[in-house]
């Protein structure tokens, strides 16, 4: 690793121009470790007051520095978005949860392994130089939203359940402001490394959760094995329904996007009508109408599909959970 | 270098770090405790878990300077006052938890604070709190034995069923 100076912030004010933050450093001290990123000041905001949750108007404010152990375990959390619980549950292990922070794990960088390795082109880490991974090995690779550029994923489960929750970020910086986590993560288009709306100089300060909605919430995670592995595929589901018809949709994927794929026609045809395998085929088809594949990850469609019904069927009771 | 002070199994200590000397380095190089082991050096083997007040992390992806003044305990700080071992330790020889011994100190940190958050987990909730700790020796079956007999239940009978 190149040597850096450490500095502890004492606020938020404290944040010296493009210095390199650190809060859990579960993902920082990789990159840095394989010099993808070699900050020359590291600045620790890890000791700065914002790891509460706390209630805002009708929902909850989670501060940028709340453990993702202590936002799993949180019992508000627990009771009323539960989605979120078992998304942050499904990722890492105890440790890294005690250390990864709510803001960092927004922030996590792709797994794309032509990222890591410094000895292949990666327009995400060095912009201009190409994308290894197209006719490369991409079996972990998106099949929404990708570029010629990059087909990289954003890898992380706990903003696949902001997203489908409705969640929001809150940025401090010159321009104070709130961005949807559904917007939050950026497709890669012609200019891959610039992966999420905070400009320079900014920085996530919490994520604010709207009212709970009543209802049915679920993670459904498939990966290459039972613990400690990045999604393939994953669904975040909050759904409602009334008088046996949903009335209300939201499904977020993981694992198969530079961020977490929503698909409002999809959520849309849901509404209004009674759980069955037709419709959730029917909604599944919809989803997938955009996916584009190669041959390392044409799989993720079929898993996707069968991954989608399954967590429906689950969520409306059509089916009882496995 | 300058130098990091921060309690270390109760005692107070002071060595010298770089920004960029992790937690790992300062315990096994700094300190001379070579308890704590490095296996894979990127999170993922959890032979190099320590506490951190109270709390089981990676000490091979954390900073000294960040874990400034905090309280650490790491596997020389887990046998008795006596010098006899301690009670998980003690699990994990009857239950022969252990074959190389490579990933043991990692495996007892975890589980020491597995048992202090869930004082009688479930084998399903053992093996998901033992996830971010790898063995390449036993299969996990006696980890998993010796974490439950540790927390005081019945590991063959548990295991039996």
């Amino acid at each position: 690793m190149k040597p850096f100076a450490y500095h502890r912030a004492q606020s938020l004010r404290d944040i010296p121009d493009g210095a390199t933050i650190i809060a859990g450093g579960t993902n920082l001290l990789d990159l840095m470790k394989h010099e993808i990123a070699t900050p020359n000041t590291l600045v620790d905001i890890s000791h700065l007051d914002l790891n509460r949750i706390e209630p805002e108007a009708d929902g909850l404010r989670i501060g940028a520095l709340v453990r993702n152990s202590d936002l799993a375990a949180d019992p508000v959390i627990r009771r009323d978005y539960p989605v979120l619980s078992r998304a942050l549950l499904a990722g890492a292990s105890g440790q890294l949860r005690n250390m990864a922070t709510t803001g960092g794990n927004l922030m996590q960088r792709t797994r794309c392994p032509y990222f890591y390795d410094l000895r292949t082109q990666c327009n995400k880490r060095a912009p201009g130089t190409g994308c290894a991974a197209m006719g490369g090995v991409i079996r972990n690779h998106a099949i929404f939203g990708a570029s010629p550029d990059c087909v990289a994923t954003y890898p992380g489960d706990m903003a696949v359940a902001l997203s489908a929750l409705g969640a929001e970020v809150e940025i401090a910086g010159p321009d104070p402001r709130r961005v949807p986590v559904a917007d939050f993560h950026l497709l890669p288009g012609n200019t891959p490394h610039v992966e999420t709306r905070l400009r320079p100089g900014e920085i996530i300060t919490a994520v604010i959760l709207p009212a709970p909605v009543t209802g049915e919430q679920r993670y459904r995670k498939v990966r290459d094995r039972a613990s400690f592995a990045f999604a393939l595929v994953s669904v975040a589901a909050v759904i409602t329904m009334v008088d046996g018809r949903i009335t209300r949709a939201a499904l977020a994927c993981g694992g198969v996007a530079a961020k977490p794929w929503r698909d409002p026609e999809c959520e849309a045809a849901l509404v209004g009508r009674e759980p069955s395998d037709a419709l959730f085929e029917q909604a599944a088809s919809l989803m997938l109408r955009s996916a584009s594949s190669q041959e390392g990850n044409a799989f993720k469609i079929p898993l996707l599909r069968r991954t989608l019904i399954a967590t429906l069927r689950d969520a409306t009771g059509l089916e009882p959970a496995p | 270098m300058t130098n990091v002070t921060m309690t270390v199994n109760g005692k107070s200590v002071s060595a010298p770090a770089e920004g960029r000397t992790l937690l790992v380095e300062y315990l096994r190089t700094g300190l001379g405790l070579t308890g704590t082991h490095v296996g894979c050096d990127t999170s993922q083997c959890g032979a190099c878990v320590v506490h951190v007040d109270g709390r089981a992390v990676k000490s091979c992806t954390v900073f000294a300077m960040d874990v400034e003044g905090s309280d650490v305990r790491t596997i020389e700080g887990m046998a008795n006052a006596d010098g006899s071992l301690g009670v998980v330790q003690q699990a994990f020889q009857d239950h022969h938890g252990l074959q190389c011994g490579f990933c043991t100190p990692g495996m007892v940190m975890t589980t020491a604070a597995l048992l202090a958050e869930n004082p009688r987990p479930s084998e399903a909730e053992v093996r998901h709190g033992l996830e971010g700790n790898i063995c390449r020796c036993t299969g996990y079956h006696n980890i998993v034995k010796a974490v439950l007999a540790a927390s005081g239940q019945d590991a063959d009978a548990i295991a039996a069923q």
